[in-house]
């Protein structure tokens, strides 16, 4: 198993690689679409290579969970519900999504992953 | 008219790699004037070479069941220009595909100098809604018949690609 700090290296490359940003931009805390520049369609390319790098296999939704947050039970009225905040915390247990609660709208959940949740989850998949 | 920036398939793997093949000629009306006195093949347009090349392999490897869309070049590196009467060879490899994307990587020479290379990102889009037709099916298939696909493709196996009746 990999340390932390490994982790955090390749999944730095792989960031630096698919989204074309500096390296010193890419800080534990950065967000991935607002410091970052993530787009939907980038974070499949992440997942090609973070696959690649750790040779780890990641499902689709199970990264960025869009199902979730385009899900007329899950959302109301640009809100995720209790029920949606409920599928996020089972799906995504590597993400802190406490900031995300206090507002919860969709359009939030932008500035919510971070670098560190990308390593947390790539850890959590290496110990599994 | 279609946009051609490949004039065939020499090579074709099912999912896997191709070689396709481009003659730059100053018969190119775009190279008229891209520099007069001075014709270079724009290097924009070898990317789009890139994506043909890399975007069929992967769009015939699901049976055009998708749209095949380019949505990131990365990596893009190129050495020096292809200019009249060179013949630009285009490698492309699939890297990895899953059903909402691919990743290729493609090589281009000429003679045996690498020109350029670069990795395209592509989705596969559903057709749908919000999701126009990129092509007629007989128009899909007369491109595909002048970039002989099925007379040089094989599959997996290495058996001959069968022409679908489109």
């Amino acid at each position: 198993m990999p340390s932390r700090d490994e982790i955090f290296e390749k999944v730095k490359a792989a960031l630096v690689d698919a989204l074309g940003v500096d390296e010193e931009d890419v800080s534990p805390s950065a967000t991935m679409v607002g410091d970052l520049g993530a787009e939907s369609i980038d974070f499949l390319d992440i997942v090609f290579r973070l696959e690649k790098a750790f040779g780890i296999k990641i499902s689709r939704g199970e990264l960025f969970p869009e199902d979730v947050l385009s899900s007329s039970e899950f959302v109301t009225n640009g809100k995720v519900n209790s029920a949606g905040l409920a599928a996020l915390k089972a799906r995504m247990p590597f993400a802190d999504l406490a900031k995300f609660e206090a507002n919860p709208s969709v359009q939030n959940f932008a500035n919510t992953l971070t670098v560190e949740d990308m390593v947390r989850y790539v850890s959590g998949k290496l110990a599994a | 008219m279609r946009w051609f920036w490949i004039d065939r398939f020499d090579e074709f793997v099912r999912g896997t790699r191709a070689v396709a093949v481009k003659n730059v000629s100053l018969a190119e009306e775009h190279l008229h004037d891209h520099f007069p006195g001075a014709a270079l093949m724009p290097n924009s347009l070898v990317v789009e070479g890139m994506a043909q090349a890399a975007g069929l392999l992967v769009a015939e490897s699901i049976q055009f069941n998708r749209r095949v869309v380019l949505a990131k070049v990365a990596a893009a590196e190129f050495h020096f220009d292809a200019v009249p009467g060179d013949t630009i060879r285009f490698h492309a490899e699939v890297l990895d595909i899953k059903p909402a994307g691919s990743l290729t990587k493609v090589r281009t020479m000429v003679g045996d100098r690498v020109q350029g290379e670069a990795e395209l990102f592509f989705a596969h889009l559903e057709p749908g809604a919000g999701v126009p037709q990129l092509f007629e099916p007989a128009e899909l298939m007369r491109w595909l018949d002048h970039m002989h696909i099925y007379d040089v493709g094989r599959d997996e196996a290495g058996q001959p690609l069968v022409r679908p009746d489109l």
